[in-house]
């Protein structure tokens, strides 16, 4: 059973939701990044969705875009995330790392590489926001290869065929994506989210967590209670980019960051 | 209708799912698939139907011009000393460029389709003009985006859009030019997919684009094959088209692909020499990989970074090339060659001084090759040059490379 779905199973068992941030990796820089992995996971967080910053991110607001700029500023690329894996891999053996991206990075690396080195490093799961189900019939099994999750996303727009081809190709958990945009955007219509998880549940067994405009305790709590759990990215970031460079940010610096999370947390264990 | 006469011979292309080979293909967000889903569908419908295309004609007929003469440069002919010089005058067109074929038919889409708005971006600004031109002409919503730096190197165009009632939207991300226009304009799709249909503007993006947009295009062959027929008795022996995204460049080449005898360049910028990395020609210089939406030769660092670009002409200023370029490169049946700022702007004068016709910078670099070209060909030869736009947008970059400010 690959690290994501233990986890899942022993939070489904415990009643617990699945609480996951996402960060840019290399925002404000490696270093930085690492301290506020482990935090992450002391302050609740049941895996993390690393993102690997691309010069065009074209599904992110402006918020990531930003963290983006200032990793990609700092030099961090593809084959700098995996290193920042395995060195966060020497401390934390259990936490599942995701990581987020675009298609370009790994195609340059090449399909076959970049699988041997993501599981190599401890990578657990890849999601591409660019590549759909119909582009990845050459890297999803190269993946599971090596015991690494491919995650699809469903958006509001998807079609009930298209569901089914998602979830197909889809391990690991699905990821909901709960308004029309990019990360960042607007608000929630829970009762649309809600009727949507509905219609995906009798189409599979996986975890389904919902991402895209979760930003606080309240906004956590509501989707949380429709779902296996949230992703919450923007609102992390936006606080990221408060941090000074230069692996420079106080403990005390750091928490403010991670606060999101830890009230997230207490959020959603209240469900 | 759609060019599709060389289905038999094995340029055809795309399949179901948008590929050209191994280009093309549809690498969108999932928030974006329904939309080229329904572009698909409705595309697919509308390109079998003889309603649509008359209307497309009357169109390109009375509003655009159409068709544009094929011209014998005969003082261009001589200074190069070679072969004939023909340009095929897209620079004629009602709002200067080959981007109105393109915009015009999109614009019938988005009707059939009853959307409201339209977005699009734009480097030159040409497109973003044609689009806000064919906006107008049919009171639709119409928001251009456009990187900073374009901006600041198009002014004229940017007001052009203004009276048209656009809005353009600067794009301070990224490189601030073309590419990073293209992610604002694919995130605004993906906000405002019910309401907004997005003319994207060359063969990239994700499948239909590189289809649709080639099939707009293909006019600019048809014609000049026509033209050729009755102007030469023959066929040309090698036709040269600028190639930023690839739009003029597939509109020419399309139609000719399956006669053998006819040679075909596609001019890429040089910018400052490919050998100096200051330069926007992925096809002559790039590998491989994905960007908006189509797999395709890019510009890109060792870690997949997208790289900035560097041209004179801020219509070729991108990274990227419609994916069908990118397969007729490996299958070899078109030339990729590239031409630099300094021979694309003595190009750019020697066009204006000779033939009296100010083309575009992006144009000049067809121009510039095609000269070369030319002189290593007889005098009985002829090469076609698609003239894909008029240089008045570009006064100001030439007279500031001058050291004057107008
Ligand atoms: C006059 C002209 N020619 C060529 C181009 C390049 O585009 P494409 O390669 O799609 O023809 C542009 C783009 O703005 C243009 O304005």
């Amino acid at each position: 059973m690959s690290r994501i779905s233990e986890v899942s199973a022993v939070a489904a068992q415990q009643g617990r939701k699945l609480l996951i941030p996402y960060l840019v990796a290399g925002d404000p820089d490696l270093p930085t990044t690492l301290k506020l992995l482990h935090k992450l996971v002391a302050d609740g967080a049941d895996m993390i969705e690393l993102g690997v910053p691309f010069s065009d991110p074209s599904s992110d607001g402006p918020v990531i875009q930003r963290g983006v700029e200032r990793a990609i500023a700092g030099g961090t690329n593809l084959a700098k995330v995996l290193d920042l894996v395995a060195e966060f891999r020497l401390q934390n053996d259990s936490t599942p790392i995701v990581l987020m991206g675009y298609l370009n990075p790994v195609e340059i690396m090449g399909y076959e590489a970049f699988a041997s080195r993501a599981s190599d490093a401890g990578v657990d799961g890849v999601l591409i926001v660019d590549m759909p189900p119909s582009e990845s019939s050459v890297l999803t099994p190269l993946l599971k290869g090596k015991h690494i999750d491919t995650i699809f996303l469903v958006a509001p727009t998807t079609t009930e065929s298209r569901c089914a081809q998602i979830v197909a190709n889809c391990s690991g958990y699905l990821y909901y994506v709960s308004l029309k945009g990019v990360t960042g955007a607007a608000l929630l219509d829970t009762e649309s989210v809600r009727l949507s998880i509905e219609k995906l549940r009798t189409m599979t067994d996986l975890p389904i967590v919902i991402g895209f405009g979760i930003k606080d305790a309240a906004s956590a709590r509501a989707m949380g209670a429709l779902s296996e759990g949230v992703i919450i990215g923007s609102a992390l970031v936006e606080r990221i980019e408060k941090l000074p460079s230069d692996d420079t940010a106080s403990a005390q610096q750091l928490a403010q960051v991670t606060e999101v999370i830890k009230t997230a947390r207490e959020a959603l264990d209240t469900l | 209708m759609p060019d599709m006469q060389q289905d038999s011979i094995g340029f055809a292309g795309p399949d179901s799912l948008g590929h050209f080979g191994p280009y093309g293909g549809t690498f969108v967000g999932e928030t974006l698939i329904a939309a080229v889903e329904e572009l698909s569908r409705v595309y697919e419908e509308v390109s079998k139907d003889p309603e649509f295309w008359a209307e497309y004609d009357h169109d390109l007929k009375y509003y655009v011009g159409r068709p544009s003469p094929l011209y014998l440069a005969e003082r261009l002919t001589a200074e190069a000393g070679g072969a004939k010089i023909y340009l095929k005058r897209e620079d004629l067109n009602h709002t200067g460029a080959h981007k109105v074929n393109n915009t015009i038919g999109q614009a019938l889409l988005a009707k059939r389709m009853g959307k409201t708005r339209i977005i699009a971006e734009t480097g030159a600004g040409q497109h973003g003009v044609a689009s806000a031109t064919v906006a107008a002409r049919l009171g639709l919503e119409c928001f251009v985006y456009m990187g900073a730096e374009d901006i600041q190197r198009q002014a004229p165009n940017v007001y052009r859009m203004k009276l048209l009632g656009a809005t353009v939207v600067s794009v301070d991300s990224g490189s601030r030019t073309l590419k990073d226009a293209m992610n604002e304009a694919l995130r605004d799709w993906a906000t405002n997919v019910d309401s907004t249909y997005y003319i994207i503007g060359t063969v990239a993006g994700p499948h239909p684009y590189p289809q649709i947009v080639r099939d707009f295009q293909c006019i600019i062959g048809r014609e000049t094959r026509e033209q050729s027929l009755a102007q030469l008795g023959q066929l040309p022996d090698a036709l040269v088209a600028c190639v930023g995204g690839g739009s003029n460049a597939i509109g020419m080449f399309h139609p000719f692909l399956n006669d053998s005898s006819v040679a075909m360049y596609g001019v890429e910028a040089g910018g400052d020499g490919v050998e100096t990395g200051r330069h926007a020609a992925p096809l002559s210089a790039g590998v491989p990989g994905v960007l908006h939406g189509n797999r395709t030769y890019l510009m890109t660092d060792s870690g997949g970074q997208i790289m900035e670009t560097h041209s004179v002409s801020a219509g070729l200023d991108y990274p990227g090339v419609g994916p069908e370029h990118a397969w007729l490169k490996d299958l070899k049946r078109v030339n990729y060659v590239n031409a630099t700022d300094t021979e694309a702007m003595k190009a750019f004068h020697q066009l204006t001084r000779l033939e009296g016709i100010i083309p575009a910078l992006e144009s000049a670099h067809a121009v510039a090759y095609a000269m070369r070209l030319a002189a290593t060909m007889a005098p009985e030869q002829s090469v076609v040059i698609n003239l894909s736009g008029r240089g008045d947008k570009d006064i100001q970059t030439v007279a500031k490379l001058e050291g004057l400010t107008l």
